[in-house]
Formats: structure tokens, sequence, C-alpha cells
């Protein structure tokens, strides 16, 4: 046994390539960001009513949904390039935790308070349908390019990582819908997106799981 | 071992005096075998494998797992050396490296050892049936002498004669003082009995 480790060293040895050094996690997650937000920011400003949003975001609550919506996203991104790596801490996969469940509670209240004022009506489908849409649309080539970089680093728990990974690209996703969305949210529009969200994320580990047994 | 920057590091390796110096001198070794120097890289692998033996020593008992778990940490090794920091601490990448993979070949070691049956206990269903004969003649050769033993004297002598020594049936009947004809009826008889006896008890 001891002498197929040797073999195995020098082989390693005779194929010891020099290799590019992956950048600092967090400079990985931000020119990822970077990149996305001027994609979006060029969606919204061609595609969206920016009048319609002016207006909606004199509403405190919308601001902080919106502002927990997005760090929550900003913060699973950054999280799971972290992740990624061989030695970084897994209690990264905590960081976006705070802001979800800020995310959670705050477009919570406004379902609670659409309940009140719509009854039951808030169950029905209706528009959600074009969220599901929207959102799945945005995010399988935000989730498939970030993939793709996580991969880069060979992650040794790869599931855990697409995981928070997803998180992120639900979180932006929810995001940037907010901006084509006219209309506060109601509760099967809180189900739809945590929903979308929830699905992203376990499509993101099955594909990694899936890809783990095949290596195996 | 301790720097600022490993101030998020939850769990912490073996960390002994002697690996703290270690460290050093192995980062120095790692960021030149990215760079692509062989002799440092050879000298690193050499270098880590007790190291790494004791990490999977943990999870893997015997001998040969060890070993291929070490292995296994080694290739991994190459394949992610691209990931490791040379400002950060080289031992804690490693452990956690070495840890990891070793707990994932366990994982696997126990799926398969879930599904497969061990092979002692696999004797008599061999799928070639050439390769049972071996396991039923000594299965069998206890209830033959039993089946042999239970018969009447002159069948006995019969089948032991003609059968077993392999005489004509002229030798056994002067051996023995049967005519041919008793010889033929005994034998068809002793076999007839042991059979029945045989299946019975295989029933």
């Amino acid at each position: 046994m001891r002498e197929a480790t040797e073999q195995i060293i020098e082989r390693l040895v005779a194929d010891a390539q020099p290799v590019r050094r992956l950048r600092p996690p967090t400079l990985r997650a931000a020119l990822w960001l970077i990149a996305v937000a001027a994609i979006a920011a060029g969606a919204i400003l061609l595609f969206s009513d920016l009048g319609v949003m002016a207006d909606r975001l004199r509403d405190p609550k919308l601001q902080v949904e919106m502002v927990a919506t997005l760090l929550t996203g900003i913060a699973a991104v950054v999280a799971s390039f972290h992740l990624s790596l061989p030695d970084r801490s897994p209690a990264w996969a905590l960081l976006p935790l705070p802001f979800l469940a800020v995310w959670i509670a705050s477009s919570g209240y406004s379902c609670w308070q659409h309940w009140i004022s719509f009854g039951p009506d808030g169950f029905e489908l209706g528009e959600s349908a074009h969220c599901l849409r929207f959102m799945l649309a945005i995010s399988i080539p935000l989730g498939v390019s970030l993939l793709l970089l996580l991969r880069r680093a060979a992650p040794l728990t790869p599931v855990g990582v697409a995981a928070v990974g997803g998180l992120g690209v639900g979180g932006i996703a929810a995001f940037v819908l907010q901006f084509f969305h006219p209309f506060d949210v109601t509760f099967m529009d809180l189900a739809v997106h945590l929903g979308v969200v929830a699905v992203i994320v376990a499509v993101a580990s099955l594909i990694e799981r899936a890809s783990q047994r095949r290596a195996a | 071992m301790v720097t600022p920057g490993a101030a998020d590091f939850v769990e912490m390796p073996l960390t002994t005096s002697n690996e703290t110096e270690s460290d050093g001198e192995w980062r120095r070794l790692m960021a030149a075998a990215q760079a692509g120097d062989r002799a440092a890289y050879e000298r690193l692998l050499r270098d880590i494998l007790p190291f790494i033996r004791a990490i999977v020593a943990r999870q893997h008992r015997t001998q040969d797992r060890v070993e291929d778990a070490v292995q296994d940490v080694l290739l991994t090794l190459h394949r992610v050396r691209h990931t490791y920091d040379p400002s950060r601490p080289f031992t804690h990448w490693l452990a956690t490296l070495a840890r990891r993979r070793s707990i994932d070949l366990l994982r696997r070691k126990s799926r398969l050892a879930a599904v497969e049956t061990a092979d002692q206990t696999a004797y008599e269903t061999f799928a070639d049936p050439g390769a049972n004969s071996e396991q039923e003649r000594r299965d069998w050769s206890g209830a033959l002498s039993g089946a042999l033993a239970a018969l009447p004297e002159r069948q006995r002598q019969a089948v032991e004669l003609t059968k077993l020594r392999e005489l004509s049936l002229a030798e056994a009947s002067a051996a023995s003082g049967m005519s041919i004809g008793a010889l033929k009826t005994n034998v068809h008889r002793a076999i007839k009995a042991m059979r029945k006896r045989l299946t019975g008890v295989r029933e």
C-alpha cells in the first residue's frame, strides 16, 4: 500500500504544472455581483416603470423589505464563495440568515395587512404566476454562472455551497422582480417568492449532488 | 498557526508546536509548488504524509483503509491546489481537506457495506454451481456415511465391495460369499434406501 502511495506522489509531482491561484473569495463575489448589477440595472432602466417604483418606495415597509431581500442575496453570494474554499469556516453559511429573517418578516407583515383588506382573495395565484416565470427566467442564467464560478474552487461540501449560492440567486431575483411588480406582496406572492427561492436552492443542490455521484 | 486571518476558523487542526514550526515551511513549499516547482512539491508531499496519516487514522482503522484515504487526500490536494492562499495557514487548509475526504471515504465504504454481502456468508451460493461442490461434498459426507451405516449388514457389505472398493461382481461374490444375483439385488436395494434417506434429510 505504501508503495502505491509513493507511486501516486511521483505521478502528482510529474504532473505539477503551475496553477493560477484563485483570487480572494470576497473579490470574486464582488466581481460577479457587479456584473449582475450592471445587467440588472440595464434591464430595469429599459423595461420597468421607475415612476411607479418611486411611488411605491415611499412606503418604509417596502424599503425595509427590498433592502433585506438584496442583502440576503448579496450575503449568500459572498458566503458561497467563501464556503467553496476548503479552509473557510462553515459558519459563513449563517451570514445571510439575519437578512433572510427580516425579508420574511417584512413581506410577511405586508401580506398580513393585505389579508385584512382582501380577505382570502389574496390566496389566488393570478399575478403570482407571472412572478414565478420571471424569477425562474432570471435565476437560471444567474445560477448557472454562479455555480460554474463556485466549482472553480472544487468545493469539498458542494451541496451546501450550492444551496447557499442558490439562496443568493433567489434573493437577487426577488429583488429585481420588485421593479417589475407594480403592487404590494400578497400572501400568495410571498409564498411564491419564497417557494421559488426554495426551488432554486433545491435545484442547485441536486445538480451538485448528481455531479458528485458521477464523479465518485 | 494563529494569524489575524485565522480568526474565523471554527475547528483547529491537531496543533503541536512541531506543526506550528513546519507550517511556515509548508506554506513556502506549497506556494512554490503552485508556481510549478516540482522539487518543492515533492518535498512537501513527502513531508506531510505522516500528518495526513494521523488525521485519517481517526476514521479508518486498518492499514489498508488508512493508506486508501491518504492516497485520496493526496489526489484531492493535487486537484484543488489552486485554492490554497499562501497568506493563510497551510496546516489548517490541509487538515480540513484531509478530514473531509477521509469522512467522505468512510461514508462511501459504509454505503457499499450496506448493499454488499460479505464473502464468508455467501460461500454456498456461488454463481457457478461447480464452485459449490467442494462445500457440498463436505456437508454431504457425514450424511452419506450415516446412511451407509444404517443399512442392513448384507446391503452395506454389497455397496462397500462393489461401489467403494470397486471390485467386480465376481470378486465381490468370492469375497462375500453372496451370489452375483444377490449382490445386484442388495446394491439396488441399498441405493434405493440411501436415496430415500438422503433425500429425506435434504428436504
